[in-house]
């Protein structure tokens, strides 16, 4: 079995990158193929990655509270193009923003304090799922 | 006791003997009077400062009760920071939204979702008078946590000052400014680290000749340290970011005495006590023999570091809350005992959002008791003299050194030549990730016990607090109201003024806060103002490394 592909990107101006850097070595020790695009990414630039890398994955960091907005334009982005890639949303969400996360379509999402182990195995079954 | 008779002891009582003392009796609950020092010199108020920078420490004046806030609309602002001077604030402190932050306006694209989230949005003059509205600028001293596009907030806040009545010698206050730090941490930049340098210096000779209450740049490893660096890389790239501003601003010809004295630090206070009160006392002792032996200063004041501090925002756990309480006032207190000038509290569900107006006022109440009610503030330095708490100070201090040592060399002898080129080959990023995954490993495997995440679980359910919800009419409100400005302004002055910007920005030999306060006054926009730089400047694009 091929190991899972996931590319993470800062989605936005939000320049929070210590959490998406920490998972993104969680997930490569895990033997995961990590590309991370780093800071000031667009939904384009995401979408042309995901294509690019054919990628199993996306996960993207939020600490700035624009998940409700910016999750939901991935998620239209990627059926624009016409992929069908699960969006995992790491960072602040509160707990009430969860249900509206989900119904839009997001995959997952991993909150703070959330262990190795649990981003690793998030990522494993969201990839399974799709 | 220590020897009465000898010169540092008689010194210092004379600098004590002089100062002002607040009408509190100095004993303990108990009724026992209190020396206001004890153990050795040098003391308090005396060359390096490890012990602190006054003689008589909080029994003059206690910190600066400074609460950091911003959210929604400048009215909504406004509403905050007036709650926050009725509490018993004694600061304000701005934090402006991530389009602000970036010199992006609230109806540019980068925008959407971001506009009022994580502080105050402020795109043109108008907002910044809502923002300040009936609140007297002759009274206040305001800080305003911004890098990239300081120099328009601070043009902003002149011409508010103006129209106000308030002249710009009597504005008092800070601007983060900060730029190097940005690069290396916080990630909020827009132009290349050069050019952004010769801004931050513009603003140096700007406030050193205008504003005399003005601190025109707050050195700040309170976000470097929420990065992920450990305490000791804190202290030492803040400094070593202290060293190359004053190298900038004697390359450009500055008196070290005259702005030395206006520079303050900004520093984060963790959960590790002792390593904490550690490196606020070596960061002092660094700074004046530095500023003393390698940059010349004579002037005492330009060798004193003055520092705000922020209890560790990266420390707050989402599970269990109200625990945070907890941290935030052992953390409080090691800032207190590191005889910090000035502090924020955070507040207890700032794991969830930002917070509510009762959760910032519980932090204000939390600092109040570490300054009122544990005598904590009744003796200066009272650690100072413990074998451990100085073996701490020397050990944060040899850390440092080492830093520094190495970037000196990375500069051939230059600081500030050194920090460029950390920031190019990536070594301060790289130094900071590995030092939060190597957090991050030590929570995994449990070598470390942080209570409610992996450990003492029980309870764990019972999270989300009641949160400050930000509505989203407010970016429709903002973009509106943006427009409403845009269509009242005389676009001939905009134009004008902007061009004049641009063609300052061309020639380095030219300061460019006059054109950058002329454009705010007629509303120029604060992208417009960013764009009319870049077109010069260019931008800064960032090297993902993980």
């Amino acid at each position: 079995m091929t190991p899972p592909r996931i590319v993470l990107a800062k989605l936005g101006l939000d320049g929070h990158d210590r959490g998406i850097k920490v998972v993104a070595r969680m997930l490569r020790d895990a033997g995961m193929e990590v590309i991370y695009l780093g800071l000031r990414q667009t939904t384009d630039s995401i979408v042309a990655a995901v294509e690019q890398e054919d990628a199993d994955a996306i996960g993207l960091s939020m600490h700035n509270a624009g998940h409700l907005t910016l999750g939901p334009a991935m998620l239209a982005a990627l059926d624009t193009a016409e992929l069908d890639v699960p969006v995992i949303i790491g960072g602040i969400v509160p707990d009430a923003d969860l249900p509206i996360l989900h119904d839009a379509g997001i995959a997952a999402v991993l909150g703070p304090g959330a262990s190795a182990e649990e981003v690793v195995s998030t990522v494993r079954r969201v990839v399974a799922d799709a | 006791m220590v020897d009465p008779t000898s010169d540092a002891r008689a010194a210092w009582q004379a600098d004590y003997d002089r100062a002002p003392l607040r009408d509190v009796p100095f004993e303990t609950m108990s009724g026992v009077p209190l020396d206001p020092v004890h153990g050795d010199g040098p003391f308090p108020g005396q060359y390096p400062y490890t012990r602190g920078l006054h003689a008589a420490g909080y029994r003059s004046r206690l910190w600066t009760m400074r609460m950091f806030a911003g959210f929604g609309t400048a009215e909504d602002t406004n509403a905050r920071f007036k709650e926050l001077l009725r509490a018993g604030g004694t600061g304000l402190s701005t934090a402006f939204d991530m389009p602000t932050l970036m010199g992006r306006d609230s109806d540019s694209p980068w925008a959407l979702g971001e506009v009022g989230r994580a502080g105050v949005a402020v795109d043109t003059l108008a907002d910044m008078e809502d923002l300040f509205a009936d609140i007297d600028l002759s009274t206040v001293s305001t800080s305003m946590t911004i890098n990239g596009p300081a120099a328009t907030l601070l043009a902003m806040y002149v011409a508010v000052g103006e129209k106000t009545g308030v002249a710009r010698r009597d504005l008092a206050g800070t601007i983060q400014n900060d730029i190097l730090k940005e690069y290396q941490a916080q990630k909020e930049y827009i132009y290349p680290p050069r050019p952004s340098m010769r801004l931050v210096t513009d603003m140096v000779k700007f406030t050193t000749a205008e504003m005399p209450k003005w601190h025109p740049i707050s050195i700040s490893g309170y976000h470097i340290r929420e990065a992920g660096s450990t305490a000791a890389q804190e202290l030492a790239f803040t400094l070593a970011n202290g060293f190359a501003y004053v190298e900038a601003a004697i390359a450009a010809g500055e008196d070290i005495d005259e702005f030395g004295r206006r520079l303050s630090f900004f520093f984060n206070s963790h959960t590790d006590f002792f390593e904490e009160i550690g490196k606020f006392r070596a960061a002092r002792r660094i700074w004046a023999r530095w500023m003393k032996e390698r940059y010349g200063a004579t002037d005492e004041r330009a060798m004193m570091c003055r520092f705000h501090t922020q209890t560790a925002g990266v420390s707050l756990t989402a599970q269990q809350p109200e625990v945070n309480i907890a941290r935030v006032a052992t953390q409080a207190l090691a800032a207190a005992l590191g005889g910090t000038q000035s502090l924020h509290t955070d507040s207890f569900d700032e794991a969830h959002a930002l917070p509510t107006e009762k959760a910032a006022r519980i932090a204000l109440r939390t600092q109040q008791v570490v300054a009122h009610e544990l005598g904590v503030t009744n003796v200066v330095d009272p650690l100072g003299g413990a074998p451990f708490v100085e073996w701490m100070t020397d050990e944060m201090e040899r850390q440092a050194e080492a830093v520094f040592a190495h970037l000196d060399e990375l500069g051939d002898g230059s600081i500030l030549e050194g920090v460029y080129a950390g920031i190019d080959n990536g070594y301060f990023v790289g130094e900071i990730a590995d030092a939060a995954y190597r957090f991050e490993r030590e929570v995994n495997a449990e070598r470390r016990i942080i209570v409610g995440v992996n450990a003492f679980t029980d309870g764990d359910e019972d999270t989300d607090p009641n949160l400050l919800r930000i509505d989203h009419a407010t970016e429709e409100y903002q973009r509106k109201r943006l427009d409403a400005v845009k269509k009242d302004r005389d676009q001939e002055a905009v134009d004008t003024a902007l061009a004049a910007i641009t063609t300052d920005a061309a020639d380095s030999n030219v300061n460019l806060m006059p054109s950058i306060i002329e454009a705010v006054r007629v509303y120029a926009t604060e992208e417009e103002v960013a764009m009319a730089m870049e077109t010069v400047f260019g931008t800064h694009v960032e090297t993902a490394i993980v």
